[in-house]
């Protein structure tokens, strides 16, 4: 199994796809500890990111990761624009050398930890890529896996972005990033060919 | 080497209304801004971030912004320039004002940022 520009593209569909149908949820998850956009951002983003992949077919994973960044930086708007770009841009520069999602997800972590400043533990998307992506690398993901990496946010304090402003009383929220992040993986997982 | 400014905000309004408070004290200061997403809406966007580094006359620029992920978009905009960036997690206004008085008054980048040490809050 290895991963293709059609699958990618099929899983980044499916992503899409479970960002619209949750897109209410995730603005409401971000409303108690953010500035509740992020489900209309990322509707936004992906929207922006299947456009892409539909005008101009990528010959090549590199180019289609790249697409996909681009299209998320320039149109998401808030600060998870940045960060799942430059996830998917250290997708695009590592792809040149393997195509196995271990290694993929790792530089797509490291990425993101850099971009966004976060470790383990902040709260944020990162308590969801970091441990995801040591399992992809040990070749196992389920469901669960993801489900216990989302709830996991709930009982942190916010150290990253407006939550952390709130300090104590972001305890108890559901990260929306994390959650976003869920939907991510889950779609991995559930895309034929992949794992 | 000449030496600019760039603001970037999350608003708009935010982003081009300062530059008219810096023109006060910094008529002759090459100052460009960058405020909202592409579609006008509240955050920031990369691409106005890179335009404005563009159309700034200065080779050398000291970026400024108001918050959290502003910064990200400007670090990718830094990344992707040609030009120096400088980029300051200082109070946007305050140290704004800061660089672009002494900036007309050719202060010494290493005086400047000096100055602006204190006004570091995030």
């Amino acid at each position: 199994m290895a991963l293709t520009v059609d699958n990618l593209t099929e899983w980044i569909n499916s992503f899409a796809q479970k960002v619209n149908d949750q897109k209410d949820y995730l603005s409401e998850l971000d409303t108690p500890i953010g500035d509740g956009d992020h489900g209309n951002n990322m509707a936004r983003g992906v929207k922006a990111v299947q456009e892409s992949l539909e005008n101009k077919k990528p010959a090549e994973l590199t180019d289609a990761f790249k697409q996909i960044a681009m299209a998320l930086i320039s149109k998401v708007g808030g600060a998870s624009g940045p960060l799942y770009g430059t996830a998917f841009l250290e997708m695009a520069k590592k792809s040149k050398d393997t195509t196995d999602l271990g290694e993929l997800f790792a530089a797509a972590n490291a990425g993101i930890k850099k971009r966004g400043g976060a470790q383990v533990g902040d709260k944020t998307m990162v308590d969801v890529w970091e441990p995801l992506s040591d399992q992809l690398a040990q070749g196992s993901l389920a469901q669960e896996d993801i489900d216990k990496a989302v709830n996991g946010t709930r009982g942190l304090v916010a150290k990253k972005g407006r939550a952390s402003y709130l300090g104590d009383r972001s305890v108890g929220h559901l990260d929306p990033g994390a959650m976003s992040s869920g939907y991510l993986f889950t779609a991995l997982i559930e895309t034929e060919g992949i794992l | 080497m000449t030496l600019g400014i760039t603001i970037v905000s999350h608003v708009p309004e935010i982003a081009e209304g300062l530059p008219k408070l810096l023109k006060q004290v910094a008529a002759d200061v090459p100052l460009t801004f960058a405020g909202g997403t592409d579609d006008g809406d509240i955050g920031t966007s990369m691409e106005k971030i890179s335009q404005a580094f563009t159309d700034n006359s200065a080779d050398e620029i000291l970026a400024f912004y108001d918050l959290g992920s502003a910064k990200m978009n400007l670090e990718m905009a830094q990344e992707m320039s040609d030009k120096t960036i400088h980029l300051y997690d200082t109070a946007l206004i305050e140290s704004a004002y800061t660089a672009a008085s002494l900036l007309q008054a050719d202060v010494p980048l290493n005086d400047i940022e000096e100055q602006l040490k204190p006004l570091k809050i995030k």
